[in-house]
């Protein structure tokens, strides 16, 4: 089938099989290996993407069905080229990522989190990541980044005193 | 994990999809796929097509209505469960949405889709079977209304005929009085499916007592069961944790329980009468504190 997908902010024209997945879709059309194959039915989080600006499993969706839709992968957060994201950043300074397999799942969700509530108490952070696995960190220094972007992007949007 | 291949096909309106449904035995509706393409990928189904009603906008609603709160098949569980509408009029159910899954299955799945599933495990059909929510489908340009409890009958199993869409849930809204609801459930993990549920709503008299009162207990069965005769027992009660325990223990003695390598049948029984105590005394306490008596 001849499909058009929207991924960060570029159109592509694909020509992809219906039971190809999003997952299968992003990486191997599209060459972006950001959203890893983790479990491949749903349980693990690891290819999670933005969907319409919420965070979704991209491995239980066909590529047909995000026709028309806004797909944002972790290759579309920077927001310029050599640059971070603050959510990004604060994996790097509290060491949120060991393996790094779950970790652009985890930045992807916590984009949607902030994106939707700037203030997150830790519960709702871990209710947040509560559908990624990670297999390294014990998820400690995940929350704290998540908590630490949450801080700076709140700062960001302060007048300077 | 690659699904066998299939055609696809996005009708535009709910008359096509219905009719698409019901006129090929290869097809197979699609809605937030949480549930059909795990079990697509692991080939245990092979639907030859699949019609995605995921963007049928007149399937994607909450409204007041006839019913109470009615909410369309498509709606996502996401969606429900931020519905302010939903949090007023049905709290059991915005209470019970949290437990499916996570925040990314909720934002895909659908309430229609988890309904049709009929895990169960699954929370919805038992919020839906406890308060006595009425399910409406087309079958082609045929429609027809199910009660809840004549939807689900065995696991995975349903009274929907194959090819049959399922478009609104109607959620009875309980007027007045002090209400409160209460929603427990025990899983191996944060939002795994639970192997014991309990959902409770009640409504409190003038004078304390319980004037209505709705109980119903998932994942233990084959299907979700309301606990009628429980409920009746405790009609003009003070809801005594220890009257509730003793009138729920009395209706499952008449239950088989579920059994499986996570939880046996005798500890689902326990976990299913302390959950029903706990969600109860909930309600009460949800009911004794609620300022909604001012109508
Ligand atoms: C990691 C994970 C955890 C989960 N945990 C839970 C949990 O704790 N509790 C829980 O209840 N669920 C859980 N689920 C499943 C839940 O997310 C699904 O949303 C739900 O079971 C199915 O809804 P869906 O919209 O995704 O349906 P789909 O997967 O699209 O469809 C499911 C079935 O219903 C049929 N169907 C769908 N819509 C209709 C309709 N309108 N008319 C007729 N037939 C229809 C389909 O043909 C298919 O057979 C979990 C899923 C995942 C991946
Ligand atoms: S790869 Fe999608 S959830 Fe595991
Ligand atoms: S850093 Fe290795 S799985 Fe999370």
């Amino acid at each position: 089938m001849r499909i058009e997908l929207d991924v960060n902010g570029t159109k592509h024209e694909l020509t992809v099989e219906p039971r190809t997945t999003l997952l299968d879709c992003l990486r191997d059309c599209l060459d972006l290996k950001g959203a890893h194959a983790g479990c491949e039915h749903g349980v693990c989080g690891a290819c999670t993407v933005l969907f319409d600006g919420a965070a979704v499993r991209s491995c239980l969706m066909f590529a047909v069905q995000a026709e028309g839709s806004i797909i944002t992968t972790i290759e579309g957060v920077t927001p310029a080229p050599g640059e971070l994201s603050p959510v990004q950043d604060a994996f790097c300074e509290t060491h949120g990522m060991q393996c790094g397999y779950c970790t652009p799942a985890m930045i992807l969700a916590a984009h949607a989190l902030l994106a939707d509530n700037p203030q997150p108490t830790r519960e709702q952070i871990v209710e947040a990541i509560s559908g990624n696995i990670c297999r390294c960190t014990g998820y400690t220094q995940i929350v704290e980044a998540i908590a630490l972007a949450a801080e700076r992007m709140r700062g960001a949007n302060r007048p300077q005193a | 994990m690659k699904a066998y291949p299939f055609d696809y096909v996005r009708p535009r309106s709910l008359d096509e999809a219905c009719s698409l449904l019901a006129g090929d035995d290869g097809a197979r509706a699609i809605a937030g796929g949480q549930t059909l393409v795990p079990m697509m990928v692991m080939r245990l189904a092979r639907p030859a097509r699949l019609i995605d009603i995921s963007r049928i906008a007149v399937l994607a609603y909450v409204r007041a209505d006839e019913f109470g709160i009615s909410i369309g098949a498509t709606t996502p569980q996401g969606v429900v469960e931020r519905n302010a509408l939903v949090g007023a009029k049905v709290p059991l159910l915005a209470r019970a949405i949290p437990h499916i899954g996570h925040a990314a299955t909720r934002a895909r799945g659908t309430v229609g889709g988890s309904l049709a599933n009929a895990d169960p495990a699954a929370e919805l059909p038992l919020v839906a079977v406890t308060l006595d929510a009425v399910l409406s489908y087309r079958f082609g340009a045929a429609t027809a209304e199910v009660p809840a409890r004549d939807f689900f009958v065995g696991p995975m199993t349903t009274s929907l005929p194959a090819g049959g869409c399922l478009v609104n849930v109607g959620f009875p809204v309980w007027k007045g009085d002090r209400i409160g609801v209460g929603f427990r459930e025990v899983s191996a993990r944060r939002s795994d499916f639970a192997f014991a549920a309990a959902a409770a709503q009640v409504a409190l008299g003038a004078d304390g007592r319980c004037k209505r009162i709705a109980i119903g207990v998932g994942a233990v069965t084959d299907f979700p069961i309301r606990l009628a005769s429980a409920e009746r027992a405790l009609i003009g009660s003070e809801l005594r944790p220890e009257d509730v325990k003793a009138a729920v223990r009395d209706e499952l003695d008449g239950h088989e329980m579920l059994a499986d390598l996570h939880a046996s049948s005798q500890y689902r029984r326990r976990a299913a009468v302390a959950l029903a105590a706990r969600a109860v005394a909930d309600a009460l306490c949800e009911a004794q504190t609620s300022r909604t008596d001012a109508h």
